[in-house]
C-alpha cells in the first residue's frame, strides 16, 4: 500500500457564523484524478485554500503528500501546483514572462519543466510575446495550467478551471487532464458541471460544506433508490405540471430533451411505473409520448441527495 | 415546448445582416435570423464567437456597423429608447444591489422603468410571495435566490422580450431547473425569452437555438431538427463539431 496523497479528517471552517466546511473527510490516492463537484457555495474553494496552506482549518486535520497543512506549510508549498478559480496571471506580462515568473518563484526555469508542460504550453507558445490580458479565455486557461505545472509539482489543485468556459474548450481541458494523469500526477479538480466528472477516477459530490457521496463516476447513479422514468413529448411545461400533480410523484424535473419523473414507491418495478406514467399522461390529453425507465445520472443523484428544503416540490 | 400557435406569426425580433466591426476585426458578421413572440430562443456559441456583441446590439447598448433589426416591433437604430422600455435584461454578473433589501431593489428598478408606487407595491408583494422570500438584504440571499430574484426584477415592467446572459452559471442543479421553470412560465404568459448558456442540456430546453461560430450563425432550428439534420445524438455533440477550432 502506498501512502495516500491527501488525507482530510473532519475538517471544519467557518467564516463569521456561516460554516464553509462542515465536517469534511476523504482520502486521495497517488496518481488519482479526483473530482469535487458542486455549486457555488459548496465549500470547494475553501477546501482548496486549506489544502494549499493559504488558510487553516478551525478544527480537524489535513495532510498533503504526508505533510501537515498547518505544521509543514513551507514544505508543502514547493510541491503543489495550484490554479485558483479566478485567473492568477499577470495581465501586463506576456505569456513567456508569466511562465518565467512562476518558474523563478520556485527557483527553476521553463526548460526544466518543459517536457511536463509541453502538451499544454505548445498550444500557446506561438503567442509568447502576447500580453496575458490579450489572450482568449481558453488560452488564458492553458497558460494558467502551464504556470501551475512549470515547477514540476507532485500534486495539482485546479479550482473550477472550466467555469464560464465554452463546451469545446472544456472538453479540450479535460483531455489534457487525462494526459497529465497518465503521466502519474495526482490531480484534484473542482467543477460545477456534473457531466465533466466522468473523466475522474472518483468524484465527491459537495453541497453546503458537506460531502454527500464519494464514488467512481459510473457508480454514483447506481445508488439512486427510486424508479426513474424519462418522459419525452411536446408541451413540456404543461406536462411537467401535470406529472407533479399526478400520482406517485417524488420529483419531476426538466432534463435534457425531456423530463425526469421519479416515482415515490421504493422498489416498484420501473417498467410498470413507466407504463402507468404513460397511461396517466394520455388520460390528461398528451400524445406522441416516449416514456421509459432510465439509469440515474450523476446530476439525478446529486439532486436526490440535496437537503429536502432545497428541493422543488 | 412550442410557442402558442396564435402567436407563431408574430416576430419578437427580426435581425437583418447585422454586423459589428472593431477596427479590422468583425465580431458579428452579417447575421440574419428571427425570434418568434413567446418563444424560448437559445443563443449559443463558443467564447469569442460574437454572442455578447450581438446581445449588446439587440439591447441597444452598442450601435451596429451595418445591417438593421426590429426588436419588439421597434427599429433598432431610430427607436433605441423605446426598445429599452420594452425589454428586460439579466446579465451573468449578478445585477442587483447587494446592500439594498429585496423590496428596495424592486422599488429601484420599478422607478427606473417608470412604474407607479402602487404598481411597485403590488408587484413587490406578488414577487416576494411567489418566490417565498423575506425582505432581507440581497447580500444575505444564496446565489440561486439572487438569480431568481434578478430574473423576476427583469420581468417587473412586463417587457415583451427578456434577454438572459448565462443566467444559471454556478447555480446548483435543482435551482437551475427551478430557474428554467420560471422561464417556461414567463414564456407561457407570452414573454419572449432570449437566453445564452454554457450548459448544453439547457440548450435542449429551448424551442429553437442558434449556434454562432466566428461571428456568423452556423446553424439554427429546433433542437430536434438540428440533431436530425446534423445526425448527432445531442446538442453538445453538435456544438463541439461546429465550434471546435480547426
Amino acid at each position: 500500500m502506498t501512502a495516500p496523497a491527501v488525507v482530510v479528517t473532519d475538517v471544519h471552517k467557518k467564516f463569521g457564523a456561516a460554516p464553509a466546511l462542515d465536517g469534511i473527510s476523504f482520502e486521495v490516492s497517488p496518481g488519482e484524478l479526483f473530482g469535487l463537484v458542486g455549486p457555488d457555495g459548496a465549500g470547494k474553494t475553501t477546501l482548496f485554500r486549506i489544502l494549499t496552506t493559504l488558510i487553516v482549518p478551525d478544527s480537524g486535520t489535513a495532510t498533503v503528500l504526508g505533510l501537515d497543512v498547518v505544521q509543514d506549510l513551507w514544505a508543502i508549498r514547493s510541491r503543489v501546483g495550484y490554479m485558483p478559480g479566478r485567473f492568477s496571471l499577470y495581465g501586463d506580462l506576456t505569456v513567456e514572462e508569466n511562465l518565467k515568473f512562476f518558474a523563478s518563484v520556485f527557483g527553476t526555469t521553463i526548460q526544466k519543466g518543459y517536457d511536463l508542460i509541453a502538451p499544454v504550453y505548445r498550444q500557446i507558445e506561438m503567442f509568447n510575446d502576447r500580453r496575458a490580458d490579450a489572450l482568449s479565455g481558453g488560452m488564458k486557461q492553458k497558460l494558467a495550467l502551464s504556470c501551475a505545472l512549470v515547477h514540476r509539482p507532485d500534486i495539482l489543485f485546479l479550482d473550477e478551471p472550466t467555469t464560464g468556459v465554452d463546451a469545446v474548450s472544456r472538453r479540450e481541458f479535460w483531455d489534457q487532464l487525462d494526459t497529465l494523469r497518465d503521466s502519474g500526477l495526482t490531480i484534484i479538480v473542482s467543477t460545477p458541471y456534473m457531466d465533466e466528472v466522468m473523466h475522474c477516477d472518483r468524484v465527491a459530490l459537495m453541497q453546503g460544506g458537506r460531502i454527500l457521496q464519494i464514488d467512481p463516476p459510473a457508480e454514483i447513479g447506481s445508488r439512486y433508490s427510486l424508479p426513474l422514468i424519462e418522459v419525452i413529448g411536446s408541451d413540456r411545461y404543461r406536462m411537467l405540471l401535470a406529472l407533479r400533480r399526478g400520482p406517485h410523484a417524488h420529483s419531476v424535473y426538466p432534463f435534457g430533451i425531456g423530463l425526469h419523473f421519479t416515482d415515490s414507491r421504493s422498489g416498484y418495478d420501473p417498467a410498470t411505473a413507466a407504463a402507468e406514467v404513460k397511461r396517466y399522461l394520455e388520460s390528461e390529453g398528451f400524445t406522441d409520448l416516449e416514456v421509459h425507465p432510465i439509469d440515474a445520472s450523476i446530476e439525478d443523484r446529486f439532486m436526490d441527495l440535496m437537503p429536502a428544503e432545497q428541493r422543488a416540490s | 415546448m412550442t410557442a402558442p400557435a396564435a402567436k407563431s406569426s408574430e416576430q419578437a425580433i427580426v435581425v437583418n445582416e447585422l454586423t459589428r466591426k472593431f477596427g479590422d476585426f468583425t465580431a458579428v458578421d452579417h447575421i440574419t435570423f428571427d425570434v418568434k413572440a413567446g418563444e424560448v430562443f437559445g443563443f449559443l456559441g463558443a467564447n469569442g464567437a460574437g454572442k455578447t456583441t450581438a446581445i449588446k446590439m439587440l439591447t441597444g447598448l452598442l450601435a451596429p456597423t451595418s445591417g438593421d433589426a426590429q426588436v419588439a416591433g421597434l427599429d433598432l437604430k431610430s427607436q433605441t429608447e423605446q426598445i429599452r422600455q420594452r425589454i428586460g435584461y439579466m446579465s451573468q454578473r449578478f445585477s442587483l444591489y447587494e446592500d439594498l433589501t429585496v423590496r428596495e431593489n424592486i422599488a429601484l428598478y420599478g422607478g427606473i422603468y417608470g412604474l407607479t408606487d402602487k404598481q411597485i407595491r403590488e408587484r413587490s408583494d406578488v414577487m416576494i410571495q411567489t418566490l417565498g422570500l423575506t425582505d432581507d438584504l440581497v447580500a444575505k440571499l444564496p446565489l440561486g435566490w439572487k438569480q431568481k430574484l434578478a430574473f423576476s426584477v427583469a420581468l417587473l415592467h412586463e417587457p415583451a422580450i427578456v434577454f438572459l446572459d448565462e443566467p444559471t452559471g454556478g447555480v446548483d442543479p435543482i435551482t437551475r431547473r427551478q430557474f428554467w421553470e420560471m422561464i417556461y412560465s414567463a414564456a407561457s404568459r407570452g414573454t419572449t425569452v432570449f437566453v445564452t448558456t454554457h450548459y448544453m442540456d439547457e440548450a435542449e430546453y429551448c424551442d429553437r437555438i442558434s449556434i454562432m461560430v466566428d461571428g456568423k450563425i452556423a446553424t439554427l432550428g429546433t433542437p430536434l431538427e438540428l440533431k436530425k439534420q446534423w445526425n448527432v445524438p445531442t446538442i453538445d455533440e453538435l456544438f463541439v463539431r461546429l465550434a471546435r477550432p480547426k
